[in-house]
């Protein structure tokens, strides 16, 4: 049992890395001497809801970051369709920390959600009506279109997240990385953007999501990584998601864990 | 005749301004520690430029009532009072606007150094003005400086000093820790309060020594090389102090052999190359050390990978992950294991899985918060834990 | 308002236009990336830049004072990198270390070289001589469309216009990066982005503008100008493009208003000499930051 711990998930053959819209193999991030994240191989199935939970300071935002070359790896690869990152850049599309902004940015919510289709309009595309009806579309789709000319400072916490969301709709892309997208938003913002994640997923789209309320993830997902530092387990949910696996990851400290592990492992 | 300067053997005068550049330097790196510690070090830079219009008025003031305009205790008092409203400003901008406090000191800085410029092309047109000697000002002078100056000088920087420590407690407790210091009682806006103070006072009296623009230098310098040799708060206040009074000490002595060069500069040289020899060469945060570290570090890290992955017959993508390996003679030049990488993949695999059995149990919390990737196992448990964690393993590995 | 102001006043006025937005455009970017004292710092280690490349070169010429100025804005911009990240120290401490020792170097330098047969000290770097940026061969407002007269302007004039140019292209080549990596790095970053190369580039062009403009002004008022426009823009809009243009009119306005103010100013409360035309243009940009802080619509953040 422990020798499959250390290996969970590790061992993809290669046919399923190249095939899996995300594969990370061997990442390891470190911030001074203490790795943030050591050595850590997932392979995210398509077409999937993915959660990524652990503890706080497990390394969960670090292994998103990293994947995405955001935060420079010390060590790993990471590949995208089989293909390196750099060259699959459009098919990514990313949902930072809500807390990682200036939310003082002299901006407006429309202007936020076209930042979502620069790899579309270059440098110096002109912006046409099509874009800006595209950029609606997206808030409306999380239900913001009345907020389009609001400047961003004005909005509540669940409103800067689903325009956040917004933003990634807008990149149109094949896979979505949202680092706790749930994390201070109101009940109703959470139910929107999970409806729009699930829609994604329902039309061939891969999810990722770092997500830190245990009780949820049966509900929300599908797959898991389970992460303190190390992937502890990655699999399905009703495989992964379970008592034993859960104490592992968060060890003692899964008492402090929003969610009671008998309830949502049993 | 330098060494004449060093040991204060060049008359009266020098000596008396070596001695007060000293205490200065020790009161200022002492009060520059609380500022750098409260993330806030550029603000003496905003408070020492908001000087010049007090001098610029002080003097046209001094002149109009018919004194002496060059009288360096109503000059001191006039940059005393601007240098009050300058930093006034930058708190009013910072709480009562959505700018930045960055912003505040540029635009406060900035805007009363511009405005000290015009007093200054005011007071060239005035009959008195023609020999005021104000540009001493900006990059200190103490070349044919007045006895009684140099007094006033040498007995302030005594008097700041001695401020300083005398507040250092409370100031110390602050910087180390707000939180602590408010719940015993503290206000925390007073002591911020003492320290600007103190920090006002120190530009004051460093004008005529260091100069405007580069006082601020004498404020951070000491306290930044100091934090490279210690994590002690305590430590990096009486470090600092030290280094603060070696420059003043060094560069007042050496502006004394060759008057013809300002003081300011000279003074923050000298602290800077103190600086830069621990910013080089200090344990820990050094940038030798750094370098050394992280890659020994990285090194460290693709062996144990390469290691667990040969163990898990997993093929090694990294191409330094293989170099490394095959030059420690671990593996073959086609990526094979030789015996010596067999056993040591092994004993790398048998330690992760002690590891994850640790991590796992919630009687080993303690050493589990040691597990970095990295450390043997072998270094954080006793031998009977060990056995005890062996004996969980299902199918304990033998090492070769 | 003849040909003595088209002589004496036009050419420094528009200098000192051409100076205020050159620096108030990036600075905008500046401040709203926590980086307006990045100015300070920049201005500051022209000195030593334009002094090494005096005693390099043995001459006092655009090319080299340029390139020695640009080059000691980068060096100061990656040592307070190196400070910053490998010796863990705060941004701002790091600035104030780098920056007054490469300008103490600077003076100490200045000092130790001959330069009296050349127009290179101290207090002209820090206050300049706009007032001294006279049009000789100018006979009246004729003389803007006379080739012969044009020749004669202050070369400080088509060289200032040139980095305006620059600065403007540069914003307007980069705006969506720009602000893309300022208001979300990590976002930017995750669209593959280079945002370090970005940042630093848009140091460069900060430098440049400040190099360009020291040699016409002293470095004061670029500082001035790096900051105070842009604050007291954003004090009166929420959107990006509004402030960038705010600031223009704000510099612009500086310049002009302050400008007037130290020739004339002095003249019309019976004073004979005029005051320092880049110490004005400095204080009236404090004026209209004053203003902007205590009225601008937009001058406390939404909470």
């Amino acid at each position: 049992m422990t020798l499959a711990l250390v290996t969970a998930g590790a061992q993809p053959d290669e046919a399923a890395r190249r095939a899996s819209p995300l594969a990370v193999r061997g990442l390891t991030v470190s911030y001074g001497q203490t790795p943030a994240i050591f050595s850590v191989d997932v392979t995210v199935r398509t077409g999937a809801m993915t959660a990524i939970v652990g503890p706080n300071g497990a390394g969960k935002s670090t292994l998103l970051k990293a994947a995405l070359n955001v935060v420079k790896p010390l060590a790993g690869t990471v590949t995208v369709l089989g293909q390196p990152l750099a060259q699959m850049r459009d098919r990514i599309a990313y949902v930072p920390q809500r807390a990682s902004v200036d939310w003082d940015f002299p901006t407006r919510v429309i202007d936020v959600v076209m930042m979502g289709m620069y790899r579309k309009l270059g440098l110096l595309g002109r912006v046409r009506a099509t874009h800006r009806s595209q950029a609606m579309a997206c808030l409306d789709r999380v239900g913001m279109a009345d907020f389009a000319t609001r400047q961003i400072g004005q909005l509540s916490g669940g409103q800067q997240q689903r325009v956040f969301l917004a933003r990634a709709l807008a990149q149109e892309a094949d896979i979505y990385l949202l680092d706790e997208p749930f994390a201070g938003v109101d009940a109703a913002t959470e139910k929107a953007i999970i409806a729009v994640l699930k829609s994604l997923r329902d039309t061939g789209r891969t999810v990722v999501a770092v997500h830190h309320d245990l009780a949820t993830v049966p509900d929300y997902f599908d797959e898991v990584v389970l992460l303190n530092t190390q992937v502890i387990a990655a699999g399905p949910v009703a495989e992964v998601f379970t008592e034993d696996n859960l104490h592992t990851a968060y060890g003692g400290r899964l008492t402090t864990a929003r969610a009671d592990p008998e309830s949502v492992a049993g | 005749m330098l060494a004449d300067a060093l040991l204060l053997q060049l008359g009266y005068n020098a000596t008396l301004v070596t001695i007060g550049a000293t205490l200065l330097g020790m009161a200022a790196g002492v009060a520059g520690t609380f500022l750098f510690l409260r993330k806030r070090a550029l603000v003496s830079d905003a408070i020492s430029h908001a000087t010049l219009p007090g001098v610029g008025l002080a003097f046209m003031v001094m002149v109009a009532l018919g004194g002496d305009g060059r009288a360096l205790p109503g000059l001191l008092l006039g940059a005393g009072v601007s240098a009050a409203l300058g930093l006034l400003c930058v708190q009013w901008l910072t709480a009562r606007t959505r700018l930045g406090e960055d912003a505040a000191i540029g635009a406060v800085l900035s805007v009363f150094f511009g405005f000290g410029v015009v007093i200054l092309t005011v007071i060239q047109t005035m009959t008195a003005g023609r020999q005021a000697g104000l540009e001493g000002f900006l990059l200190g002078s103490t070349a044919g400086m007045l006895r009684s100056d140099a007094v006033l000088l040498a007995v302030a920087a005594a008097l700041v000093l001695a401020l300083v420590m005398l507040l250092r407690r409370p100031l110390e407790l602050a910087s180390f820790d707000s939180g602590y210091a408010q719940a015993a009682g503290w206000s925390l806006a007073r002591i911020d309060l003492a320290m600007m103070g103190i920090v006002l006072v120190v530009t004051v009296v460093g004008l005529k020594v260091v100069g405007l623009i580069l006082i601020v230098a004498l404020l951070i310098v000491p306290a930044v090389t100091a934090r490279f040799w210690t994590d002690r708060t305590d430590h990096v206040v009486l470090i600092a102090g030290a280094v603060g009074g070696l420059s003043g000490y060094a560069g007042a002595a050496l502006s004394a052999v060759a008057p013809a060069l300002p003081t300011g500069p000279i003074i923050v040289l000298v602290g800077f190359a103190l600086f830069l020899v621990s910013l080089l060469v200090s344990p820990g945060r050094g940038l030798l050390a750094s370098v050394v570290m992280h890659h020994r570090y990285q090194r460290r890290v693709h062996m144990r990978q390469g290691l667990l992955a040969l163990a898990q017959g997993q093929p090694i993508f990294e191409a330094l992950t293989r170099r490394l390996l095959h030059r420690a003679g671990l593996i073959l030049p086609d990526g094979v294991a030789t015996a010596t990488g067999q056993a040591a993949a092994a004993k790398a695999l048998l330690d992760e899985t002690r590891w994850s059995i640790v991590r796992m149990d919630q009687s080993f919390a303690a050493a589990a918060t040691r597990y970095d990737g990295l450390t043997p196992i072998e270094d954080v448990l006793t031998p009977d834990q060990l056995r005890e964690v062996d004996a969980r393993i299902d199918a304990p590995q033998v090492v070769a | 308002m003849g040909a003595e102001f088209v002589a004496l006043s036009l050419p420094p006025i528009l200098i000192g236009i051409c100076v205020a937005v050159a620096c108030a455009l990036p600075g905008n970017f500046l401040l709203l990336r926590r980086q307006a004292l990045i100015g300070d710092a920049i201005s500051h280690v022209v000195l030593p830049g334009i002094v090494v490349a005096f005693l390099l070169t043995g001459v006092v010429a655009t090319g080299p004072m340029l390139i020695g100025a640009a080059g000691a804005a980068v060096v100061a911009v990656v040592a307070i990198e190196v400070i910053r990240r490998l010796g863990r120290i705060e941004a701002g401490a790091a600035m104030g270390v780098v920056f007054t020792a490469m300008f103490a170097g600077g003076v100490l330098l200045l000092e130790r070289s001959d330069t009296s047969n050349v127009h290179l000290d101290v207090e002209h770097a820090l206050f300049g001589n706009l007032e001294s940026l006279i049009w000789l061969d100018a006979t009246g407002w004729g003389s803007l469309v006379d080739p012969a007269s044009l020749a004669g302007l202050p070369v400080e004039l088509p060289r200032m216009a040139l980095a305006l140019g620059l600065v403007a292209l540069f914003l307007w080549l980069f705006w969506r990066p720009l602000a893309m990596s300022t208001f979300d790095e990590g976002f930017a970053r995750g669209m593959g982005l280079r945002t370090g190369p970005l940042g630093l580039a848009l140091v460069v062009v900060s430098a440049i503008a400040a190099v360009a403009a020291f040699d016409a002004v002293g470095s004061i008022i670029v500082i001035a100008m790096f900051i105070c426009p842009a604050a007291a823009a954003r004090m009166m809009t929420n959107r990006l493009d509004h402030q960038v243009a705010w600031s223009a009119v704000f510099a612009a306005l500086s310049a002009i208003v302050g400008y007037v103010l130290a020739g004339y100013g002095p003249l019309w409360i019976g004073a004979s000499a005029s005051v320092s035309a880049a110490g004005m243009i400095a204080t009236v940009s404090g004026l209209i930051l004053a203003l902007a802080a205590i009225a601008g619509p937009h001058r406390k953040a939404v909470q």
